[in-house]
């Protein structure tokens, strides 16, 4: 187990390198510049500025210097979040995006869960049409749109929770559920393809002749076979939560990554659209880590330490 | 007909499935008994309906088949009157199956000492150690050897005929009255297939289970069965000992049956086949379900359906042919072969209940 860890740690170090690359290069390739003033600025000034963020060396000197900051820990200092470090404006507002993440994670993938298993059950009953109806309009409405339809109803017209800022459960509610929506509908979906197949298996048929009743054959056969392939797609899940958030956060102005990203993006902050770059690819790779640690934990047929 | 060593007695089963198409008459009027100790042969192509009969004593045919009329009757209760809940206790416990595919028929995500101790947890209410020591008891009666490390496994670190030792293992472990095994070798390779097939005889004589045995490879039942039921388009079209079965053969189907099965005087012909393919079960035919493959066939068998004539005590066969007014036609040559050796073999039984007068009787004969 641990020469796996290992072996995958490396992995996601090499990984994340080479996301640093193609990023920085891409970057540069982006229109305009840092500078939000330019027309009011003279040609000697801004090469001043330049000078002073290392701007004016080629880009592969430039790539070379990044590298060699991050090595040592030093992702530069924000252009335009007030000249901060870009590891402290990252780690201030980290907390946020975790929190309405996770939650919206947890939130999806058990609500999907839970539908997609009851729509396998009943399936080809009214109750599996609703679950399916349920899946496609969530899969089909934006979560900006959600959340917006959220925000009106729950928020302006029931009063039940505040419609944005940050300070408290009751705020993390309404961007939790716009966020969630889209993970449960493809949760659920998966679910109920896999459980349909699982509860047609022999395996069940044996169960079912030894006696067992329908939650028993559910919950000890069932439930743990339709994960295995389940648990797969909750990479991808987590990569749709993280660009979702970007767009979520801003709506419901929480200060967190997200709309940090979007902003530094806009305003070519690049320290900042780095530093958020190497964030989410870390935090993608871990999510792809444990999804594999906890496939091998379900289904006994891969398990590493063997 | 009344025997009270009967321990399953299936009568005028009749079963249809609804699908798009319409009805399809699966089975039509069955009906068997089983006795104790016994091993009950059913065999047949695909789609004659030996599934479908086991299925229906298991109570566990898609929702899609309706009884149409029948009794199963099991201990003095009709199982087909059970409800779902009657039957979950009863299944596992009184009556077990063992399936074709032992690849596929186990959980690969739970440990095979649960699996086999599954079935005491649900129905004898054991707590887990005493249920463990049992199932691991039960592991060693089917020949899996270092039992007591590979309780632990999960089955994909067995081999096929191992865990079809399992899955033999999960069916017994309650000692079940009934057991029934359906094309539980098929899948195996042809060594393997006599392992299981002598351990099944092995524990059967130990635990003195009733076996209905389904499969259409007549080779297993010779080595297997006491008696045998051929079934052909949702009936049984020929029943009695194996002997009966296969020396003695009355029904045209029967004949067709063995004699496209290999023996060992088989060598360098084309192995004989059954001409045509089995009725449409949506609409099956009026009268006898196999004259349109028969060659033997009289008028009669397209009018009217043929009841059972009876050969001998335990031997019946539905043709036209063995009515009285029928006329005598001679079965194919191989057919006639085993009918001499059926002779030879009720003479030396003969020989054996009367003792010495053996050369006057052969003169006779």
């Amino acid at each position: 187990m641990a020469k796996y860890l290992g072996k995958r740690i490396f992995y996601i170090i090499l990984t994340l390198f080479i996301v640093t690359t193609i990023t920085f290069f891409l970057m540069k390739l982006m229109p305009g510049t840092p500078l939000t003033n330019q027309a009011k600025l003279t040609p000697t000034q801004i090469h001043q500025i330049y000078k002073q963020y290392g701007l004016d060396k080629p880009v592969w000197q430039q790539y070379l210097v990044y590298l060699g900051g991050v090595i040592h820990g030093n992702f530069g200092t924000s252009f335009q979040f007030s000249n901060q470090p870009v590891s402290y404006l990252i780690s201030s507002r980290l907390g946020p995006s975790l929190i309405i993440g996770g939650q919206g994670m947890v939130l999806g993938v058990l609500a999907g869960l839970i539908v997609g298993a009851v729509g396998a059950i009943k399936a080809n009953t009214w109750v599996d049409t609703s679950a399916t109806i349920i899946s496609i309009l969530f899969i089909s409405i934006p979560s900006f749109v959600l959340a917006v339809l959220l925000q009106y109803y729950l928020g302006l017209k029931l009063r039940l929770f505040p419609i944005a800022d940050w300070g408290g459960f009751m705020y993390t509610v309404l961007p939790t559920l716009a966020l969630a929506a889209s993970p449960l509908a493809e949760t659920a979906r998966f679910m109920r393809t896999e459980m349909v197949d699982v509860l047609s298996s022999d395996y069940i048929e044996l169960a079912k002749a030894k006696g067992l009743n329908k939650v028993g054959i559910i919950y000890h056969h069932a439930l743990r076979n339709s994960l295995i392939p389940v648990v797969t797609i909750i990479g991808p899940l987590a990569v749709n939560i993280m660009t979702g958030s970007m767009v979520v956060e801003n709506i419901f102005s929480i200060p967190g990554i997200g709309e940090q990203f979007v902003k530094s993006i806009l305003t070519n902050d690049y320290p900042t659209i780095m530093g958020l770059t190497i964030v989410y690819s870390a935090m993608l790779c871990v999510v792809l880590l444990i999804t594999d640690i906890v496939y091998g934990l379900i289904d006994p047929r891969i398990r590493i330490n063997k | 007909m009344e025997n009270d060593k009967d321990v399953l007695e299936v009568r005028n089963l009749k079963i249809n499935f609804n699908t798009y198409a319409g009805t399809v008459k699966a089975i039509r009027d069955v009906s068997f008994d089983l006795r104790k100790g016994e091993t009950l042969a059913i065999v047949g192509e695909s789609g004659s309906g030996k599934t479908v009969t086991t299925r229906s004593i298991m109570g566990l045919n898609s929702p899609n088949a309706v009884i149409d009329s029948g009794t199963i009757m099991f201990k003095g209760q009709d199982l087909l009157k059970k409800s779902r809940k009657q039957m979950d206790q009863i299944r596992g416990r009184d009556i077990a199956e063992i399936f074709q595919d032992p690849m596929t028929s186990l959980d690969p995500t739970m440990k095979i000492g649960k699996q086999i101790a599954e079935p005491l947890i649900i129905h004898k209410g054991m707590k887990r150690e005493k249920a463990y020591a049992q199932a691991l008891e039960m592991m060693k009666l089917v020949g899996i050897e270092n039992a007591e490390q590979r309780i632990n496994n999960y089955p994909h670190q067995f081999s096929g005929g191992m865990r079809q030792r399992i899955v033999i293992a999960i069916a017994l472990v309650n000692y079940p009255e009934i057991l029934i095994a359906d094309e539980p070798t098929t899948a195996l390779d042809v060594t393997i297939q006599a392992q299981i097939l002598d351990l099944m005889k092995e524990l059967q004589a130990k635990t003195n289970t009733s076996i209905i045995f389904i499969t259409h490879d007549l080779g297993v039942v010779a080595g297997m069965a006491d008696r045998v039921a051929v079934m052909y388009a949702g009936k049984i079209v020929e029943y009695g000992t194996v002997d009966e079965i296969f020396y003695n053969p009355k029904h045209p189907y029967t004949w067709g049956l063995l004699n496209s099965m290999p023996t060992m005087d088989t060598s360098g012909t084309e192995l004989p086949s059954i001409p045509g393919t089995p009725p449409d079960l949506l609409d099956p035919p009026v009268g006898d379900a196999f004259a349109a493959r028969n060659k033997y066939a009289l008028k009669i068998d397209t009018e009217k359906q043929p009841p059972f004539f009876k050969v001998s005590d335990t031997h019946y066969a539905a043709t036209w042919l063995l009515d009285p007014r029928a006329p005598k036609v001679t079965p194919p040559a191989p057919i006639i072969e085993r009918q001499k050796h059926y002779a030879e073999l009720v003479h030396e039984e003969l020989n054996k209940s009367k003792g010495n007068h053996v050369e006057e009787q052969e003169e006779q004969l």
